[in-house]
């Protein structure tokens, strides 16, 4: 399965299924994440902890543990 | 606006509305615009978790304007999403302003969609529409307000642009009946929809609502719209009906989450509004935006993080250089005053009561006023400016290995200089469960009022050039214990579901001189209100504890041997023999006497614990309250040589570090507890930090103690 946290700096992705808890989900899609959505990845924090995406026209920080519950094919 | 602005004949209507948007949409600022207003208390700049009401006059009317917290959704993630939610159902208000960025509009409009099912009239401002044309963005907002059915103006807060108009479309929609908003959902829904409202129709149900609005509220699985509807005769067969609809719904997303199922015909429906009424002139151009080239430096893996010390460190010298200054003048301006007013109450024990209880706690409160003014000034600019979701950002991978969030950070830093601002500080984190852990760990980070402590121990146990290192060792053995307890209790008291951390990094922005001020001011003014209330109480309270009951035969006893005394020198030991005295048999006394077997295993005699027990108080006590016992004279500090000898001739070494321990650990004022309990939202957290930090205190003393017995 290929989810965001596999994505490297600048690849540009769609969001194909969230494999979130309801919460995480309620969330993600209350910030423009959903199915369907396109995401490009903008940076990294140290390690890999923290990435910058871009969903539209806005930027979002994700932990390493919820961009792996999102489900992306590449662009 | 200003010279429209009148006094309102009585008769003048009243129109109260709620301000409702996303964050970082400049709701705060537009308000700032629209009334040149008198704001009552309250918070701006994401700080908030209070809504602000600004009541203004304009022609006839009397506005009363809520400014509600910024919030995404309806989905009551965080305290600003609950309180406006809760607002928004529950409240009394004639109108909804929906402020939305045109710069974003396809994400704004998503809770513009939540709110158009509410039943309620409601105006659009665009705001930032002159940043909008600035980005080749042109909005048709005559075509948007006949698509939606909602009235939409073009303003700018920052332009000061169509702020008039705005409020000549609240009057306009205000007076005139609701029209139906026009929220067209895919087919497959809007079959569900109308199935629905047939059925509603052919029962004639009296619905306080219209019949499309009542079948969206039930497909939504909207909690009062079932209250109502369910009491009603024809529930059974409505029911199945809408199961039915639901299980379409659902089928037709393939998601078994309605929140989702909605949000996808939400999101589908605005990108066809937005397709209508926006056109880009500008190409968006391949190069960086001003935001991105600014990130490429801030959030840079390498660099990034030693920046943001950069500024910390800044805003820390900035806090305790810069804020000295007006210290020394508080100081001895409550020196001063407590000098002047001394003598015009005859009185003793009311005038000890006005002047060492009254005016000293209070002024000892005030006296932080500085300090907490720049350091409110440090973090409304880190907020305002889109900084903090950065930190946040850098920081939240070493955080989160303790359990803690990346913009834990802040707080924690900020409890090395007082932990009151700390706890203030503490707000910015959005989720209840990682604001509670650091409140409970901030008391951790050793404040500047236990530096006297440290450095008169440090002082009476270690040479001069070793004593620097020693209180290097304190402070940074205290944070690691802080991290170590955040581990533990996220192990324990606040085990569960980890709370996703997912954020907005908005767009770098210039803040306005008018924002910080109000947010700074308004701040201010709750600290300096609790200073002569809550504070104000506590420190009598000690003052009591520590100067009653009156041993008059004591006095009697002492001020005959005085005046007998021959030597100045004498005279003062003797004072001093009699502030022991009377001390040992004031009620704190009495506590430290009767606790002295529960301390013993820590090695602590009474006068350490009576010492520890008005720290409780406010750690400053600590080193006048050892003055007093140890027979030197309460009027000394950490660096009278002579207690520090004195201590070291009566405190054994073991003892000594147990005794550091506890100061280290537990509660760090009586002024902190009580912002603390303000900031958690109960003084149950109040007491379990009380029983948390003692008990840690106790545990690790009792370890220290041993140890170095075991050592020496």
């Amino acid at each position: 399965m290929h989810t965001l946290f596999d994505c490297h700096k600048g690849c540009v992705a769609r969001v194909k299924k969230i494999n979130a808890e309801h919460g995480l989900k309620q969330r993600l899609i209350s910030f423009g994440v959903m199915k369907g959505s396109e995401i490009s990845v903008l940076e990294h924090a140290p390690k890999k902890k923290t990435i910058e995406i871009k969903v539209g026209k806005m930027r979002l920080a994700l932990r390493d543990i919820e961009a792996q519950h999102i489900e992306v094919e590449s662009l | 606006m200003k010279q429209d602005i009148k006094v309102c004949p009585i008769t003048a209507k009243h129109i109260k509305v709620a301000l409702v948007g996303q964050p970082n949409v400049g709701k705060s600022m537009l308000i700032n615009s629209v009334s040149n207003a008198h704001l009552h208390v309250g918070n701006f700049s994401g700080v908030t978790v209070d809504k602000t009401e600004v009541l203004f006059d304009y022609k006839d009317y009397h506005f009363t304007v809520v400014d509600l917290p910024g919030t995404y959704a309806f989905t009551d993630f965080t305290i600003e999403e609950r309180v406006t939610h809760k607002y928004l159902c529950n409240e009394d208000y004639d109108l909804i302003i929906n402020v939305v960025d045109s710069t974003n509009l396809e994400k704004n409009l998503q809770l513009t969609s939540e709110l158009l099912t509410m039943n309620k009239k409601i105006v659009i401002a665009l705001n930032m529409s002159d940043e909008a044309v600035k980005e080749g963005i042109e909005i048709d907002e005559k075509y948007m307000s006949e698509l939606l059915g909602v009235p939409c103006v073009k303003v700018s807060a920052a332009a000061k642009t169509g702020i008039e108009e705005l409020i000549n479309t609240v009057i306009e929609t205000y007076t005139k009946p609701k029209i139906e908003p026009k929220l067209v959902f895919s087919e497959a829904v809007e079959e569900e929809i109308d199935k629905i409202v047939s059925f509603l129709e052919k029962h004639n149900y009296d619905a306080n609502n219209s019949y499309r609005n009542v079948a969206i509220n039930l497909l939504q699985n909207k909690e009062k719209t079932y209250q109502r509807i369910s009491k009603k005769a024809i529930w059974t067969e409505l029911q199945s009906i809408v199961v039915e609809s639901l299980a379409h719904i659902e089928l037709h997303h393939d998601t078994d989450d309605l929140k989702e199922a909605f949000a996808e015909e939400y999101a589908a429906f605005n990108r066809g509004i937005v397709a209508e009424v926006v056109k880009q002139t500008k190409v968006e151009s391949e190069a960086k935006t001003l935001t991105e080239k600014i990130d490429s430096i801030l959030i840079h893996p390498l660099f990034g993080i030693p920046i943001f010390l950069f500024f910390m460190w800044g805003l820390f010298q900035l806090t305790f250089t810069l804020g000295n200054l007006p210290m020394n003048m508080i100081d001895s301006f409550f020196g001063w005053l407590g000098n002047v007013i001394a003598p015009t109450i005859s009185n003793d024990d009311i005038r000890s009561l006005v002047v060492d209880g009254i005016i000293g706690g209070v002024g000892a409160v005030v006296l932080f006023t500085p300090n907490i003014i720049i350091l409110f000034v440090g973090i409304a600019l880190l907020e305002t400016t889109g900084y903090m979701s950065r930190v946040a950002f850098l920081l939240d991978g070493f955080f989160h290995k303790f359990g803690l969030h990346g913009q834990s950070f802040i707080p924690l830093v900020t409890g090395f200089g007082c932990s009151i601002p700390a706890y203030m500080a503490a707000r910015i984190l959005k989720n209840d469960r990682d604001r509670l852990l650091t409140l409970f760990i901030i008391g951790f980070m050793s404040c500047g009022a236990r530096l006297p402590v440290y450095v008169l121990f440090a002082g009476a146990f270690f040479a001069p050039d070793m004593a620097g290192n020693v209180l290097f060792v304190i402070y940074i053995s205290g944070a690691m214990l802080g991290l170590l307890a955040a581990k533990v209790l996220k192990m324990t008291a606040f085990k569960g579901v980890e709370e996703p951390f997912v954020m907005e990094m908005p767009k770098y922005r210039i803040p306005s001189f008018k924002l910080i001020w109000h947010t700074v001011l308004t701040q201010t003014i709750m600290y300096l209100k609790k200073a002569g209330t809550f504070i104000a109480g506590a420190a009598m309270l000690v003052w009591f504890l520590s100067n009653y009951p009156h041993n008059v035969e004591l006095e009697k006893t002492y001020s005959v041997k005085i005046e007998q005394a021959v030597t100045q020198q004498q005279k003062k030991s003797l004072q001093n023999k009699l502030a022991q005295e009377e001390l040992a048999h004031s009620y704190l006394g009495k506590i430290g006497k009767l606790t002295e077997p529960l301390f013993k295993p820590l090695g602590f005699d009474w006068k350490m614990n009576v010492a520890l027990q008005a720290g409780l108080a406010a750690k400053e006590v600590v080193v006048s309250t050892l003055g007093v016992l140890y027979s030197i004279g309460g009027d000394v500090d950490e660096t009278s040589r002579s207690l520090a000898d004195n201590i070291r001739e009566n405190i054994p070494f073991a003892s000594a570090v147990a005794f550091i321990v506890v100061v280290m650990v537990y509660l760090p004022c009586l002024a902190a507890t009580t912002v603390f309990a303000k900031e958690a939202g109960s003084w149950k957290y109040a007491i379990y930090l009380f029983f948390f930090t003692s008990v840690v205190a106790y545990v690790l003393a009792f370890i220290a103690y041993r140890v170095t017995l075991l050592m020496s």
